[in-house]
């Protein structure tokens, strides 16, 4: 479904990037963990293109993302990203911020968006803020908002970055839920987190980064449990 | 009093022709000063690069210049042309009459220095908003354009008011420099009222009252607007 090839990404001197190799297959749920600044947001933003690689191909179903004739409006459109800050769009009621792209960039009805919306609402549990504006929210609240703003254009891949460390403690369950629950219905995910508890449960495959690079990847097991390298080693100590 | 009372109306009309120069300008700045303003933020260096000598200009010189050399400037610089291409290139002659109308002349200086500022503004306003807007929308598949257009702009729109508001108040102050070629706005009128009446004091005095009146309608005017946007969200 996606595969990055040799990709680097560089911001004037500092390399970020130098070099990921790597595939996500349909339905895989894919963490990624690592230390600050070791690239994972980055990698992130290369696979929808809000950042531009210096280096490397990414392949999103075969279409090459860095050939001059692929239309990136449209990889985006089947590609969902939700951030760290919601970005919801403060203007609009949580059932427009979800209506939106549908009625832009599908060309949707507004009748039929705001029907895809409702049920959108539903299934992130907030059928009954559909008139609310997003600065009424709580920040749990919000971030179901951008998830489900991302599902309404039927994306093939939802990319997290960091969806719940913005959150104060008591809502992360509450949004590390909905994403569990699009990992059962088979979505594909790639999720950067710092929630191991959560990359153990819901992750098909863990991947540490660490100075730009994949260090280690496998199962939750073989990270969590019997991986040896040591640089993993000193992040897991630290973290858990 | 009673000399007052017999120019009022002249002075009143004056008025009336400070605010329809003031609310044409204004009009034509907020259009230019949108579309220059995102020129400034263009993809492309050599837009861009357009736009700042464009603002550079009208910030950088007296709107009383601009306006010199728009009624005076334009017409001489178009006449010698001409005499130019006749004399040169034995071009057949176009235009006999040189003169711009006032009131173009007033419509064309105010709106392109009003315009500079505006751009200055909006582009402000547009910078302000957080990126992970543009991003969000962007993501979603939106185009810069669609992006602009419904997710920044609404939103740069609140953050400008106030300074737009500002702005609208110094332009329609500034008309009055259109008096020294004559366009009969309210302060060629108090010139000329005081010329035969010989009352200066209550005339000018009269004049000042009307320019407040004016001024503070279109603050309060700009209070509801953003009162009424900011209950919008």
């Amino acid at each position: 479904m996606i595969r990055v090839e040799n990709l680097h990404k560089s911001f004037k001197k500092l390399e970020v990037l130098k070099g990921i190799d790597c595939q996500i297959k349909a339905n895989e749920v894919v963490v990624i963990i690592g230390p600050s600044g070791s690239g994972k947001s980055t990698f992130l933003r290369c696979i929808n293109m809000l950042e531009q690689p210096t280096a490397g191909n990414i392949y999103i179903e075969g279409v090459s993302l860095s050939d001059p004739l692929t239309n990136i409006n449209h990889i985006r459109a089947e590609l969902g990203m939700v951030f760290q800050r919601f970005n919801l769009f403060p203007h609009k009621t949580a059932l427009e911020n979800i209506a939106m792209a549908p009625i832009k960039v599908r060309k949707m009805s507004k009748a039929d968006a705001k029907i895809i919306a409702y049920d959108l609402l539903e299934k992130v549990g907030l059928s009954d803020k559909a008139d609310v504006y997003p600065d009424q929210l709580s920040g749990g609240q919000q971030q179901r908002v951008a998830i489900a703003r991302a599902l309404a254009m039927n994306p093939k891949v939802m990319l997290f970055d960091e969806p719940t460390s913005s959150l104060d403690p008591e809502m992360v369950g509450e949004v590390l839920a909905v994403i569990k629950d699009l990992a059962k219905e088979g979505m594909t995910m790639m999720v950067v987190t710092h929630e191991m508890g959560f990359a153990r449960e819901v992750g098909d495959r863990v991947i540490f980064m660490d100075e730009g690079l994949i260090v280690e990847e496998g199962t939750p097991e073989e990270i969590f449990q019997t991986a040896k390298n040591p640089r993993l080693q000193t992040f897991l100590s630290k973290i858990l | 009093m009673d000399v007052v009372l017999r120019t009022y109306p002249i002075l009143l009309w004056g008025a009336l022709s400070t605010l329809q120069i003031s609310l044409i300008s204004i009009a034509l700045g907020c259009v230019l000063g949108l579309a220059v303003g995102l020129a400034r933020l263009s993809g492309y260096r050599i837009i861009r690069t357009a736009a700042s000598i464009y603002i550079d200009f009208f910030r950088g010189t007296p709107l009383l210049v601009q306006i010199f050399l728009i009624y005076f400037g334009l017409p001489h610089l178009l006449r010698q042309s001409q005499l130019y291409l006749i004399e040169s290139y034995n071009m057949p002659q176009f235009f006999t009459q040189f003169a711009l109308p006032v009131f173009l002349a007033a419509v064309v200086s105010c709106s392109l220095n009003s315009g500079a500022y505006i751009a200055e503004i909006f582009r402000a306003g547009v910078q302000s908003i957080e990126r992970g807007q543009m991003e969000a929308a962007r993501s979603l598949g939106m185009t810069t354009r669609q992006a602009m257009r419904y997710v920044i702009l609404p939103q740069a729109f609140k953050v400008v008011i106030p300074p737009l508001g500002n702005e609208f108040i110094a332009l329609l102050k500034d008309t009055s420099l259109l008096s020294v070629i004559g366009f009969e706005e309210l302060t060629r009128k108090g010139q000329l009222t005081v010329g035969w009446s010989y009352a200066a004091f209550p005339i000018w005095i009269t004049v000042a009252f009307l320019y407040l009146v004016m001024t503070f309608g279109l603050s309060r005017l700009v209070d509801y607007t953003e009162r009424r946007l900011k209950t919008g969200d």
